[in-house]
């Protein structure tokens, strides 16, 4: 059992079989997670470095703790305050931290392609945990580990991402992984957020959340970042709750249930009304559960590919 | 005692008078001396065997950026017209973007005496002077002090003039020296914080998008300014479908428009990106398949008036960041033959005449620098092999910098060498006595 | 060219079980105070014989689970394949029990070294035993089990392969001896 690659920097082009071992073997390490001693051997004497260019508690800690529970030495590595604030470039930097013996990187940074950028600059294993507006893949797996475990298949379940696509590795991470598993992918969300042609990665594209709810088993819906307002790209966050908000009277509008995720954090009453949000049907905690599951399957499996 | 050399059974072709034929050329003193067949050659005399290869007026590439003054690091006057030299060209025009910018009769000055002292002058060297001083869009640059110290064009290359009513009054001074104003076509705005193309590639990439309508309102707007001002406009690298139907219309109008595109832009597409190559980002980004096609088909219509190659050096360190990051621009000058040959030529798009009309014979009637291969006249010839196959090393470029998307490609068809000024360099040395 | 040996059939394999059941119990005064742990996978298969066969003499349903040692492995580095990782399912506290540890051959004692890290972690045992269908020799660690099924001396150029109907078919312990191509025996 092996992944074919040595990096996690996508789930572009990641096969099936690859997206269901690393589920699959989510599941053993979420078994250890329910444990009284959360913690397992296999990274003993291994260094995993987090090099964090953008602020991200949740996902940093979420890494840390998978991380932690295999037994590896953790380095994180902040931007604010380091080097990177005097000028030092990202190549520097990777490079640096190389040189001191390390055996995997975890990468967040504001562009695209940063995670690929370091695959070409360091020998180390790189997991993407976000680059730009590209991709966040170990959302992306978790996401899919949750509906799985909630409808237990992926084949056949629609599943409808709504907010700012044209701004989200989250969307994008979701719609190449689900579609791999065979699942159906709508987007749904002001027409100023859609990225060109986004059609055309195969997903149906909707700007009416009443004309997609009908259809959906689930819903994943975006954090709405406050500066794209001030960006000009939609009116006001008021408009914005009332046209595009996911609440419970759109919900009750379909006569059954609709699973809710959100990568969080939330704005609530803005993307997702606050019932919603902790309504019989959000799975947003079991998210956040199951990120350090999938994170842990992640790191095991390429910690040990070499 | 007078220098001889005999260029003898190239195929001598000159789109402007005509000529496609196998011939013996005499070169004395750099001045050609007879063009016939079955020339002898005389004592002393160099004889250099062109057979199956095209003997043609000198290349121009009417847009280089040769970075000196000012970014020497990424190229110089010296290293940039070498690497032109080695790529068939015997002359360049060079863009005012340097630090300085070419906006003052100085800087003029100085790059013209940098490219005679370069390669003992082999190489002309045609300044591009800035519309606006510092290049900032606001004043208009002492136009007729760089036109008169030499400057061949006008333009503010590396951003466009963006004010509608300061185009529209560059364009009508210019007017007075017949001399061009070469847009960079690109509403900032529209293009603000792009990338790539934007399209499904750059959707699938989360890179940000520049919209090929970034490009065409400029063009569109261009247009119609030089249809009202009567000045004459080169658009300069134009990669969408849109632009080419647009400059299709303006000429049908007989409006004194032209344009230019690379040779990365008919024979790339955006798809090229998918691996982050920083050596994929330039501006005007690489377009779509349909944008290719419509630009082949522009080049074979003769919509497109020129080949240049935007040859945009950066340096290693310059390139080797993050996409977003890094720089745009490639180099071009080493490898705007093969491609063109390749794509163009051995594609039926272009005839081989035609490809030397697009390298020399429109470029030189925008730039006023024409010439001819006739008796009597100074020897600018570019000598190149249709039928040479090759692989790109973009380690062995003469260019300071590297930065180019096409190494390890194979192409068919290899600049040999370079005539002008009495200078004769092929294969990479020099022919002659006095040398 | 392999040679294979039948070492105990299917009636030698329910024989042996019974004993081992009846062996665990006689050491722990009875079933009470015992849980059963097999290592996948055919400890596991193995671990449940044992727990039905307590359960036919002495009427007692032992705590039963299985452990998935992966995460343990002393040889998880360096190999071209991973194993697949399998999850542990014990849904009993082990804290205070008398465990009893399963596998079907017992070689170099690393596996048990993993299987006792992992229990372990999982709680706190008042002792662990270990039943162990074959007996093979050849240890590289100081590991001895309580219960033997069968002790069977091997070469290094032989193998023991436990087959039990649950996966193979059948049940049958075979002794399989690899002979090189040339050589003589």
């Amino acid at each position: 059992m092996k992944l074919a690659s040595r990096h996690l920097l996508g789930l572009d082009g990641v096969s099936h079989q690859d997206i269901e071992l690393i589920l699959d073997t989510a599941v053993s390490f979420k078994e250890i997670l329910n444990r009284p001693i959360k913690k397992v051997p296999p990274l003993q004497g291994k260094t995993i470095v987090n090099l964090f260019f953008e602020n991200s508690t949740r996902t940093r800690i979420s890494f840390e703790l998978a991380q932690r529970r295999l037994s590896a030495d953790v380095v994180n590595f902040a931007a604010s305050g380091s080097s990177v604030t005097k000028g030092e470039t990202l190549k520097d930097t990777a490079r640096n931290i190389e040189a001191m013996k390390i055996d995997m990187v975890v990468i967040r940074h504001a562009s695209a392609g940063a995670a690929h950028f370091l695959t070409q600059v360091v020998k180390a294993n790189v997991i993407n945990a976000g680059d730009g507006c590209h991709e966040h893949p170990t959302q992306g797996l978790l996401d899919m580990y949750t509906l799985r475990e909630k409808f237990g298949s992926l084949k056949g379940l629609r599943v409808c991402i709504v907010g700012d696509i044209l701004n989200s590795r989250v969307a994008r991470s979701n719609i190449f992984g689900l579609q791999t598993m065979g699942a159906e992918v709508s987007v749904c969300g002001p027409s100023t957020l859609m990225p060109r042609e986004i059609e055309r990665l195969g997903v149906k594209v909707y700007h009416h959340l009443d004309d997609v709810l009908p259809h959906v088993d689930a819903v994943n819906v975006l954090r709405i970042q406050l500066e794209r307002a001030a960006a000009g790209l939609f009116p006001s966050l008021r408009e914005y709750h009332r046209f595009f908000g996911v609440t419970s009277e759109r919900l009750a509008k379909v006569n059954r249930p609709i699973a809710v995720l959100h990568p969080g954090p939330i704005n609530r009453d803005v993307e997702l009304s606050a019932d919603v949000a902790d309504g019989p049907h959000s799975l947003i905690l079991e998210q956040v559960l199951n990120g350090v599951a999938v994170r842990m399957a992640v790191l095991y499996l390429l910690g040990l590919s070499e | 005692m007078s220098q001889q050399i005999l260029l003898q059974q190239g195929r001598l072709i000159d789109p402007s008078a005509g000529t496609d034929r196998v011939v013996d050329i005499l070169i004395e003193d750099g001045i050609i001396r007879t063009i016939g067949t079955g020339l002898a050659a005389g004592d002393g005399c160099e004889v250099v065997d062109l057979a199956g290869m095209v003997v043609a007026p000198g290349f121009v590439d009417m847009h280089v950026h040769l970075r000196e003054p000012g970014y020497e690091h990424k190229e110089t006057i010296a290293t940039g017209t070498l690497a032109a030299a080695f790529g068939g060209f015997t002359a360049v025009c060079c863009m005012p973007n340097t630090n300085p910018a070419i906006d003052d009769e100085s800087i003029v000055e100085f790059v013209k005496s940098q490219g005679q002292r370069s390669n003992r002058g082999i190489v002309d060297v045609f300044p591009v002077g800035a519309v606006t001083k510092g290049r900032d869009g606001k004043l208009m640059a002492p136009i007729s002090e760089l036109v008169q110290a030499g400057a061949i064009g006008l333009s503010d290359d590396g951003a466009p003039v963006h004010d509608a009513a300061i185009m529209r009054r560059a364009m009508e001074y210019a007017s007075m020296y017949d001399v061009p104003i070469i847009q960079h076509c690109e509403d900032v705005a529209l293009a603000k914080g792009g990338v790539m193309n934007e399209g499904e590639t750059a959707t699938r990439l989360g890179l940000p998008g520049i919209p090929n309508v970034a490009e065409e309102v400029m063009i569109a707007r261009d247009v119609m300014l030089a249809e009202f001002t009567r000045a004459r406009y080169h658009a300069a690298h134009v990669s969408t479908a849109g632009s080419v139907a647009l400059m299709r219309e303006a000429k049908k109008k007989k409006i004194k428009a032209t344009c230019e595109v690379t040779p990365h832009h008919f024979t790339l597409t955006d798809r090229e990106v998918c691996a982050f190559d920083t050596n994929t980002k330039m501006n005007p980004p690489l377009r779509t398949q349909a944008d290719v096609d419509a630009i082949r088909e522009g080049l074979r219509d003769g919509t497109i008036d020129v080949i240049a190659t935007d040859h945009a050096p950066h340096s290693l360190d310059e390139k080797e960041v993050d996409y977003i990051q890094a720089p745009f621009g490639i180099v071009g000058l080493e490898t705007a033959i093969g491609l063109s040959v390749t794509h163009l030529v051995a594609t039926g798009v272009l005839t081989l005449s035609q490809l030397v009309e697009k390298f020399s014979t429109n470029p030189r009637k925008i730039i006023g620098k024409e010439i001819s291969v006739a008796e009597g006249q100074a020897a600018n010839l570019t000598l190149f092999d249709p039928g040479a196959e090759w692989t790109v090393d973009c380690s062995q470029f003469h260019s300071k910098s590297k930065n180019s998307p096409f190494n390890g490609t194979i192409l068919k068809g290899k600049p040999v060498g370079i005539v002008n000024h009495g200078l004769v360099l092929i294969n990479g040395t020099y022919t002659g006595k006095h040398i | 060219m392999d040679t294979t040996q039948e070492i105990i059939d299917a009636k030698g394999f329910a024989r042996t079980v019974t004993r081992l059941s009846h062996e665990i119990i006689e050491r722990n005064k009875g079933a009470e105070t015992i849980g059963i742990v097999g290592i996948r996978t055919r400890g596991d298969y193995l671990a449940r014989r044992i727990s039905h066969a307590i359960l036919d003499s002495e009427k007692v349903a032992v705590p039963f689970g299985t452990l998935d040692i992966t995460l343990y492995r002393d040889d998880l580095r360096g190999r071209l394949s991973q194993p697949r990782l399998k999850t542990t399912d014990i849904l009993y506290d082990i804290t205070g029990k008398n465990i009893i540890l399963v596998d079907d051959v017992l070689f170099t004692g690393r596996t048990i070294r993993s299987a006792l890290n992992a229990l372990m972690d999982l709680g706190r045992p008042a002792s662990i035993q270990l039943a162990v269908f074959v007996d093979r020799g050849h240890r590289e660690l100081p590991i001895k089990a309580d219960f033997v099924g069968k002790n069977i001396p091997t070469s290094s150029d032989q193998e023991i392969s436990v087959l039990m109907t649950e996966t193979d078919g059948q049940d049958a312990v075979l002794l399989i001896t690899h002979i090189q191509e040339g050589e003589v025996r």
